[in-house]
């Protein structure tokens, strides 16, 4: 089977799942009391204009035939308007995907980089002074809401000392960079803090397995072994733990935006929700499941990229 | 007697204890034995018993997760008061080991080829082509066929079998003078248990390669080694030339390994096994660790444990009634 | 033999401490009692510890900086910003229990019959899981917050249909695991009812998994009944809720820091309480051998 085919099989697989993540978003609207149209229209709109929304919705015709019909206008991506920003759902959330897709991707990196490193040297020295120092601090982060973190690094790092800008997003790439460091520092924490665990126990799964010790045996170098042999080996576990907190990692990046100011999905959902714009929150609920299977997606491809088992030939 | 200087490796009193929830582990009890150039010397014992904990102690494998104890003289230089890193030159090119699961003991995401040339690159001077025509005739020579074009190929594209010759390839790489062969043919079908061994033995003699042979096999043992020690609850309990322990074992557990060996009684008589099971090592008896599985066993083995002593014929026992046993096996 | 066997018997036995016992006395698990027992307390007697009434205006003592008088400082209005932590404890004990106590009696009852049925029941719950792993968790509820509308009782809800799935799913691992042991087996072949063998033989074994899960949960509920509390979607402001306190303070961070981080200390602190006791717990409860 060819990588290609894979994709195939794999994008096929996640359809199920995609129209039952369709049903409960359809549902949720319909859990309101009262019409449906008034809720997906504008406080001010006119008995035309609700008539106009009820016949796009199907909203006279049966439960199924409404399914159907919000399902054929998410697939030709029509999602509404909406009510907050008066423009078409699919433009408004479009418009902020990079920002989040920006600060999501950087905070994967940085939990890369924080966890890993840590997670390697507490493994390193199991059950030692410097073991127990990592795991408690990373106890303690886990038992820190998100945005306190953020709260904290934004009161100390930007505020007090002004190493960082207090919000924004910028316009340039660098000063994206300069401008999500904190929120993204923020994601990480709480992400590394998440998957710490589970990752030291994979890195010494790792120092303790049996190709590890035939390597010493061979006579390696200590870089060679743990840069060849183990790296590689404790990556995979990184990437699976990654993947599997993808929406642990998303949950603490709508807070944070929040906190931070930053104009992406997260805050979005947040202004929909008091704004009460339900065609945005759906809108955006369908987003974040997307961006989720995308990330497994993504997880897979690049388990299958690092792990010659998984290359199917 | 051996003589200190024809000895490739001595071991001395080596000890490796395990420390776990505050509790000591005594994995490996104060074991001595020699190696001498070129011969085969077989560790024999049940599941448990600290074989391949003592292999790993040797090379320095097992102080990173216990304490190692004692000396271990290579060529007369005491390898455990050596560093990891004065440890790497003679790991790999002068005592090299062989684990006892191919199926776990080559790194899945590194090719075999790689796995070997890695050896070569840190103990020669061999340039790459030079490290892959290696790498080639030494697949090769352990008899994978079309050596060349598996060099790209992953240790899951291997049997079992296989795996285990790409591991004896890589222990031989950089010609070492001392093998230690962890149970090389264990994890193996039977069929290929005997090519392995064979195969292993052949290049040996040929190298003129020291082993140190791990088994629980007295067959194998019986077929292939020189000398035996014969290894429970982490002491040694007898060792000696294998043609005289064989055939006058001094120690009940070593007649109890002998009586179970199929060829070694009657056929259509069922297979004897020796009654119970080793001790735990957080619950080792204060005497003699087989007393009670012993049929010997008396209120003295309780009480006090017994030394590994000489006895005539070059066969040293740790029992304390040794010399009962000899006179029930000559009768 | 005989002679051999009593000897045995007899050999001294060190009086030990039994393991159990010994990993209860872990630092870790004594420092988290201690919080836990200490924050119930607080929850249950807050007006015995606040040193002043919570939302008394002191236009005296307007964002103080902490004092002996006031060791947490005071806010805008001049309120003491330690009795205000203090009497938070309240909310938020009580939604460490509800926001996870529901979904927990829910998950157990849909994850044990699913796993005991199995059939089409297990392969649509399979579903269900992938569902709602594909939504980041905090998205879905706040989505039906949206819905329902903010406040605590609404979260609550909101949690619960969320988080259920999760504690079906670790009950159903846990039961298969069971049902293929010899009593479950013979059960069935002795007739008795589902239910018997469900709450009788199977579930027991899952109480060590559930209950640590429980105690992490309850951490988990803190932080999430927190976050949403600051984003305005939980406990509503005059509440003292630890997250609306810190939104509280949020506008003062610079003037008045102490009126944000402080009530932040207090959840961490609870949260560490439930996840050191949760650990140990599962330490104790762990079958013994298993590592
Ligand atoms: N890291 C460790 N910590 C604690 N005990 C250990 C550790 N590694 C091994 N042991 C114990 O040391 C003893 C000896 O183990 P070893 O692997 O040497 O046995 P063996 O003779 O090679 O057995 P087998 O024939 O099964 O390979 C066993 O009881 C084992 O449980
Ligand atoms: S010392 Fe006693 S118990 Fe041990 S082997 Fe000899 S006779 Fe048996
Ligand atoms: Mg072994």
């Amino acid at each position: 089977m060819s990588s290609l085919s894979y994709l195939v099989s794999r994008l096929l697989q996640i359809i199920p799942t995609f129209l039952l993540v369709m049903v409960v978003i359809f549902l949720l609207v319909r859990m309101l009391p009262g019409d449906p149209a008034i809720a997906m229209a504008d406080a001010k709109a006119t008995e035309a204009q609700l008539e106009l929304i009820r016949q796009k919705l199907g909203l006279n015709e049966p439960l199924v035939m409404q399914f159907f019909y919000f399902v054929k206008n998410t697939l030709s991506g029509d999602m509404g308007t909406s009510i907050l920003l008066k423009a078409p759902v699919l433009d408004v959330i479009i418009e902020r995907i990079p920002v989040t897709a920006f600060l999501t991707l950087y905070a994967v990196c940085l939990s890369i980089l924080i966890a890993g490193p840590l997670a390697f040297v507490a493994a390193l020295n199991k059950n030692r002074g410097l073991d127990i120092a990592i795991r408690s601090g990373f106890q303690v982060g886990l038992s820190t809401p998100v945005f306190y973190i953020g709260l904290l690094l934004l009161t100390f790092l930007a505020a007090s000392l002004r190493l960082f800008p207090v919000g924004g997003y910028g316009t340039t790439f660098l000063q994206h960079l300069h401008h999500l460091m904190l929120p993204a520092l923020t994601v990480a924490l709480y992400t590394s803090a998440i998957i710490m665990r589970n990752l030291r126990s994979a890195v010494i799964e790792v120092l303790d397995a049996d190709y590890v010790q035939f390597a010493r045996s061979k006579g390696l170098s200590r870089s060679v072994i743990l840069g060849r042999h183990v790296l590689r080996n404790a990556l995979i576990s990184t990437v699976t733990l990654l993947g599997l907190s993808i929406g642990n990692l998303m949950s603490g990046t709508l807070v944070t935006e929040t906190v931070f100011a930053v104009p992406g999905l997260g805050r979005l959902m947040l202004e929909a929700i008091f704004a009460r714009d339900y065609p945005l929150i759906q809108g955006l609920t369908l987003t974040f499941a997307v961006m989720v299977s995308l990330v497994f997606l993504f997880t897979d491809m690049v388990q299958a990229w690092l792990d010659p088992r998984l290359r199917l030939s | 007697m051996t003589n200190q200087n024809e000895s490739l490796l001595q071991v001395r009193d080596l000890t490796t204890t395990f420390h776990s929830k505050g509790r000591a582990l005594r994995a490996v009890d104060g074991i001595s034995f020699d190696v001498r150039a070129g011969e085969v010397l077989g560790l024999v014992g049940e599941s448990g018993s600290g074989k391949s904990i003592s292999l790993r102690s040797i090379i320095g494998l097992a102080r990173d997760y216990g304490t190692v104890e004692g000396n271990v003289y290579w060529k007369g230089e005491d390898l455990l008061t050596r560093t990891d890193k004065q440890l790497q030159c003679v790991r790999g090119s002068q005592i090299s080991m062989i684990f006892q699961e191919p199926m776990t003991s080559l790194n899945p995401l590194l090719t075999v080829g790689l796995q070997i040339e890695e050896n070569l690159k840190a103990h020669t001077d061999l340039d790459r082509r030079a490290r892959k025509a290696r790498a080639i005739e030494l697949l090769d020579t352990v008899g994978i066929p079309s050596a060349s074009s598996r060099l790209k190929d992953f240790p899951h594209q291997f049997s079992g079998g296989m795996r285990q010759r790409v591991m004896i390839a890589i222990a031989l790489a950089s010609n070492p003078e001392l093998l230690l062969a962890d149970e090389p043919t264990t994890a193996l079908d039977v069929t290929i248990q005997d090519q392995i061994l064979q195969l292993l033995l052949s290049l040996a003699k040929n190298l003129n390669i020291a082993i140190v042979l791990v088994t629980h096999d007295l067959g194998v043992v019986a077929q292939t080694c020189d000398r035996v020690a014969v290894m429970y609850a982490g002491r040694l309990v007898e060792t000696g030339s294998v043609r005289d322990v064989l055939k006058r074992p001094q120690h009940p557990y070593t007649l109890g390994l002998l009586k179970s060996v199929p060829e070694n009684i009657p056929p259509r008589t069922p297979l004897y096994s020796v009654p119970g099971t080793p001790p735990a090592l957080d619950a080792l008896p204060k005497g003699c660790a087989f007393a009670p599985r012993c049929y010997k066993a008396e209120d003295v083995c309780l009480g006090s444990k017994p030394l590994l002593s000489q006895l005539g014929d070059g066969i040293s026992s740790a029992c304390h009634f040794t010399a009962d046993i000899r006179e029930e096996v000559l009768a | 033999m005989t002679q051999l066997d009593t000897l045995q018997a007899t050999t001294p036995q060190k009086k030990k401490l039994h393991p159990r016992v010994k990993a209860l006395l872990r630092p870790g698990f004594l420092l988290g009692f201690f919080i836990l027992s200490s924050s119930i307390l607080l929850a249950v007697f807050p007006w015995a510890f606040a040193p002043y009434d919570p939302n008394a205006f002191d236009f005296n003592a307007i964002q103080k900086s902490p004092s002996w008088a006031h060791p947490f400082g005071t806010d805008n209005l001049g309120r003491d910003t330690l009795s205000r932590v203090i009497w938070a404890y309240q909310v938020d004990m009580q939604i460490a229990f509800f926001a996870t106590f529901f979904a927990m009696v829910i998950g157990v009852v849909v994850g044990s019959l699913v796993a005991y049925h199995g059939g089409i029941a297990d392969v649509l719950f399979g579903r269900l899981v992938d569902v709602t792993i594909t939504f980041p968790f905090l998205v879905l509820v706040i989505a039906v917050v949206a819905v329902l509308g903010p406040g605590l009782t609404n979260m609550y809800v909101a949690v619960t249909l969320v988080q259920w799935v999760y504690y079906a799913r670790l009950t159903r691992a846990e039961i298969m695991t069971q049902m293929t042991s010899d009593y479950a087996s013979a059960g069935r072949v002795m007739g008795y009812s589902s239910t018997r063998i469900i709450f009788r033989h199977l579930l027991p074994n899952a109480t060590t998994p559930l209950i640590t899960y429980w105690m992490t949960d309850m951490a988990l509920a803190i932080l999430l009944g927190s976050s949403l509390g600051y984003l305005g979607l939980g406990a509503q402001p005059p509440q003292a809720e630890w997250g609306v306190l810190i939104a509280e303070g949020r506008n003062f961070i610079t003037t008045a820091w102490w009126m944000s981080l402080m009530p932040g200390i207090a959840i961490v602190v609870t949260g560490l309480g439930f996840s050191l006791v949760g650990d140990s717990l599962a330490d104790v409860l762990r079958p013994r051998g298993a590592s």
